[in-house]
């Protein structure tokens, strides 16, 4: 029996049990009882030689359709097709940065504390706040720590999110609200923006959550949700689209407390949905409740800058069952690879993949709207993202498009049951999007439809 | 003293490589109108100032990123013996399939036909993770561990409340030696931690849980091989009585290295099981995640698992969500490419290639224990598992070398340290796991270093050299307190003292 990652010859195996006084490696296992031991070892198949996974791993891969080979992506919802750039595979592929660990060690971890440290800054000034933390697991992950923290912090459980909130973060909201007991109430959108109109009820709320873009892509007012939420006394939570951020007034300047994102678009790879990225910030005032990691600069023994990850007493490590959060691993790498993206950038490139996005969009919107049977589900303003509406069942519409070779959007379903939202399709074009390809996905479209 | 392990220049931040009108980035040609922002974007909305984001070129952005590479340790560079972390060699083959585009490139939200490789590749990487613990289902949604623990924890809800118990099931009971993500998992989850403690010999005191043991316990969180690194040898009568109250068993996956094709959770008497394959299954750590923590589950209590999830489908897969599903806990599938690299993992070892690595994981544990036996104090003197916690009490009884210093020596003599001061039951603890893919040379080397940081500090009679350390290192010793008192978490937060 061998495995494929360990060195030890046979005779070093004798040697280190001859050593340990033990016959053979079963000896090690006596304090298992006899009972529980797996006799016949596990129903696995063998292993496999590295180039015959590879061959299988190719054969599965022939099996998907991803976009680029097989597909132009108008997907969006939240997993965006975005430029990623040699440099950014690069760094974020160094071998120094993917086989580290967590850095409890800042003598022999600066690498990581710095380019994390880099990451915080970036993230702060994006959001418009003073301080963010070292990464959360995704978007939802950070709304829901948000909404913790605003609970927490205002001693409220209630919580007004609007319905334009990404329909996958609300229900995590509720799956987690099971042992939080937060109680998610959520306000209807209309003509697509949240309706803060029809809010009927007294409070107290904890957090008012809103999506500036939200979901169906519209623009929302953040000074009109800072206004609701100092109404209830609540703490303003803001999930911003970091992409858009390249263009828009920063949440921050229009009164979020607490900013939240994905940030997959700085760098990761649609891969089916992970490894994305948490962006998670807030108010200085709010920073020892910060959920998860984050470093802070200080001096080594020699006066020297050094990086060291700080405030650790809100940690479960050393709190325990009153830490802030019980988040340990989190997504650093894929921090790292946001920091590199967005260096890459600069403030300029930023611009002008916002623009870019918001290029290809109305130029998408335009064409789609000028098909017979194509309907705009909403009326506000949009930028990189909107919602149509027409005869073919969303689901049916995709389907056709694959074989013409387009991914059509994403169906409206989830979360917008019964609503004017539910079957519509949500179509999103980012900066990588041509007119050629804007043009062929609105002839197959309108073919699609008939 | 040996050559200094990493580069020793400090490094500017990349903000100060900012140079105005310095520019990286380049965009595909779209023909598309030029429309401008105003065109764009509804006055009120358009922020007047561009986000202040570093301006460099690409050349000083690659060189500022490396020369941070060279002030970073990491599992390439060498051994990384964290007790708890599992920091095994993490394959390059699955690096290379990491990055395959068929993966890389699909849509989360693409019609399932357009996905059927990646639905294929989930559901097997199930069907091999509940045949390793002995479970019914899993989910591969839990980003995490800690993330597996909450939806474990949820899932215990979820059955309590199907049973119409959940009003009366308040508590999770957790050992003193847990892992602190533990308690804040059953604090997130709504339950009440009640903690056990622990018998002379490291194991569970059996007694002191069968006083808290009553009908209002929900359930009991156990890692097996304990943070001791030693295996509870009273598993079954601990399942039994858990189980005789009505109380479910969780496994905390974070020691499952030790174990693979020698014991299962499920035959053990595990209810839920999460498991973290970014310790047992090579994905690598990336500085601190991503990870991946799926939980398995039995039987009955497969009717709750997150959903959507990737089933069978005849020859097809589909996303299912079972009937009284917990709801999501991931905002699509998971960490999907990290569960790819752990399904590569595991075809590469198979069955017998999965056993043999936790065979040399406890023997390379065992081995290490004997060598710096008598030169640190062994905090239970029984056979260990995949790790073992040392203690050095008596050095610093002795000579007043703590944990901490005999860790920073480490660095000098060439080896990133052991988890120090956990678990918390044991003074001075240094956790030392070695895993299964550090060589019998390493290993001896390591033990060496271990060795010659207690011999130095006692037969010299100063442990100066110990507690001076690290001085070959990118920085030394950090002001931690200063850290936090002086809160700089962001470049623009800096300020002259």
């Amino acid at each position: 029996m061998s495995a494929p990652f360990v060195a030890h010859t046979d005779a070093e195996i004798a040697e280190m049990l001859a050593f340990l006084g033990l016959e053979d490696l079963d000896g090690l296992f006596k304090e298992i009882p006899e009972s529980l031991r797996l006799a016949g070892g596990l129903d696995l198949p063998p292993a496999m030689s590295e180039p015959d996974v590879a061959w299988r791993l190719d054969e599965l891969a022939s099996r998907n359709k991803p976009c680029g080979r097989d597909l132009v992506c108008f997907a969006g919802a939240g997993s965006y097709d975005h430029e990623i750039p040699a440099v950014v595979k690069a760094i974020a592929s160094r071998s120094e940065f993917v086989t580290a660990y967590t850095p409890y060690q800042p003598e022999v971890s600066q690498g990581v504390l710095q380019a994390i440290f880099e990451y915080q800054t970036m993230i702060a000034r994006l959001s418009g706040l003073e301080v963010a933390n070292g990464s959360l697991y995704d978007g939802a992950a950070a709304l829901v720590e948000a909404v913790n923290l605003a609970a927490v912090a205002t001693g409220h459980r209630r919580v007004l999110c609007s319905e334009g909130v990404n329909p996958h973060w609300r229900q995590q909201l509720k799956t987690f609200s099971r042992g939080s007991g937060n109680e998610i109430e959520t306000v209807p959108l209309s003509g697509g923006v949240t309706s803060w109109d029809e809010v009927d009820d007294e409070g107290p709320f904890g957090a008012v959550v809103v999506a500036a873009p939200n979901f169906v892509g519209c623009l929302e007012d953040i000074a009109r949700a800072r206004v609701v939420a100092d109404g209830f006394g609540a703490r303003l939570v803001v999930c911003f689209d970091p992409v858009s951020a390249g263009l828009l007034r920063s949440p921050g300047s229009l009164g979020a407390d607490l900013v939240v994102g994905e940030g997959q678009p700085f760098g990761m790879a649609m891969g089916f949905g992970g490894p994305y990225l948490g962006l998670f910030a807030c108010r200085l005032a709010d920073v020892r409740r910060l959920p998860g990691r984050i470093v802070g600069e200080t001096l080594d023994v020699e006066g020297r800058h050094a990086y060291v990850m700080t405030l650790r007493a809100r940690e479960q490590d050393i709190r325990r069952e009153r830490a802030s959060s019980n988040v340990c691993t989190n997504q650093t790498l894929m921090a790292v690879t946001a920091a590199v993206q967005l260096s890459w950038l600069g403030p300029k490139g930023l611009r002008e993949m916002a623009l870019g996005c918001a290029r290809a969009t109305r130029y998408t919107r335009e064409a789609l709207c000028s098909i017979d049977g194509v309907q705009l589900l909403t009326s506000a303003p949009v930028l990189r993202e909107f919602a149509v509406r027409t005869p073919v069942a969303p689901e049916t519409l995709v389907e056709r498009l694959v074989e013409d070779g387009y991914l059509a959007g994403v169906p409206i379903r989830e979360g917008f049951e019964g609503t004017a939202y539910d079957g519509g399709l949500l179509v999103a074009a980012t900066e990588r999007r041509t007119r050629a390809e804007i043009d062929g996905y609105a002839a197959a479209f309108e073919k699609a439809i008939r | 003293m040996g050559a200094p392990l990493l580069a020793r220049d400090s490094e500017p931040t990349i903000f100060e490589f900012s140079v105005p009108g310095r520019h990286a980035a380049s965009f595909r040609t779209t023909n598309l109108p030029s429309w401008t922002a105003e065109e764009l974007v509804p006055e009120g909305f358009l922020q007047s100032d561009p986000v202040a984001l570093p301006e460099v070129s690409e050349r000083d952005l690659v060189a500022h990123f490396t020369r941070l590479t060279h002030r970073q340790y990491s599992v390439d560079l060498g051994a990384y013996p964290l007790g708890s972390c599992t920091m095994k060699y993490n394959p390059k083959a699955a690096d290379a399939g990491a990055s395959l585009p068929g993966f890389t490139q699909v849509h989360p939200a693409a019609p399932v036909n357009c996905a059927q490789g990646w639905l294929e590749l989930l559901v097997e990487l199930e069907e091999t993770l509940c045949a390793i613990t002995g479970m019914h289902a899993a989910t591969l949604q839990p980003a995490a561990g800690a993330a597996g623990e909450l939806t474990g924890l949820l899932l215990m809800h979820a059955y309590h409340d199907a049973n119409g118990e959940s009003d009366r099931r308040r508590r999770v009971i957790i050992p003193d030696s847990a892992h602190g993500t533990n308690p804040a998992s059953v604090t997130l989850s709504g339950y009440e931690v009640v903690t056990v403690g622990t018998n002379a010999r490291g194991g569970v005191d059996l007694d002191a849980l069968r006083g808290l043991l009553d009908d209002d316990v929900a359930g009991m969180m156990l890692t097996n091989p304990s943070t001791l690194g030693l295996f509870e040898e009273d598993i079954v009568e601990i399942a039994e009585a858990v189980h005789n109250v009505g109380g479910l068993l969780y496994y905390d996956g974070a020691n499952l290295n030790a174990i693979l094709g020698i014991v299962r959770p499920g035959d053990m008497g595990f209810d839920i099981v999460h498991l973290n394959v970014h310790k047992t299954f090579a994905t690598p750590h990336g500085g601190g995640g991503p990870g991946a923590g799926p939980v398995a589950v039995s039987a009955r209590l497969a009717p709750f698992l997150p959903g959507p999830r990737p089933t069978r489908d005849g020859a097809g897969y589909e996303l299912t969500t079972p009937e009284r599903s917990i709801g999501r806990v991931h905002s699509w599938h998971g960490n999907a490419v990290v569960l790819l690299r752990a399904w590569m993992y595991l075809r590469l070892n198979g069955g017998d290639g999965l056993k043999r690595a936790s065979e040399i994981a406890v023997l390379n544990a065992n081995w290490f224990n004997e060598r710096v036996r008598g030169a640190y104090d062994i905090a239970f003197d029984r056979p260990v598992m995949h790790e073992c916690v040392v203690s050095a009490k008596s050095l610093h009884d002795e000579v007043g070398l703590s944990a901490l210093d005999v860790a920073k020596r480490l660095m000098e003599l060439g080896f990133h340290p052991p988890t120090v001061y956990f678990p918390l039951i044991v003074e001075e603890a240094l956790m030392v796991e070695p895993t299964e893919t550090e060589s019998p040379q390493t290993l001896s080397a390591l033990a060496d270093a271990f060795l010659q940081v207690a011999r130095e500090s006692r037969e010299a009679g100063n442990a100066d050299e110990a507690k001076a350390a690290p001085r070959t290192t990118p920085v030394r010793r950090v002001d931690d307190v200063r850290a936090a008192r002086k809160l700089v978490v962001t470049f623009d937060q800096r300020r002259p003292d």
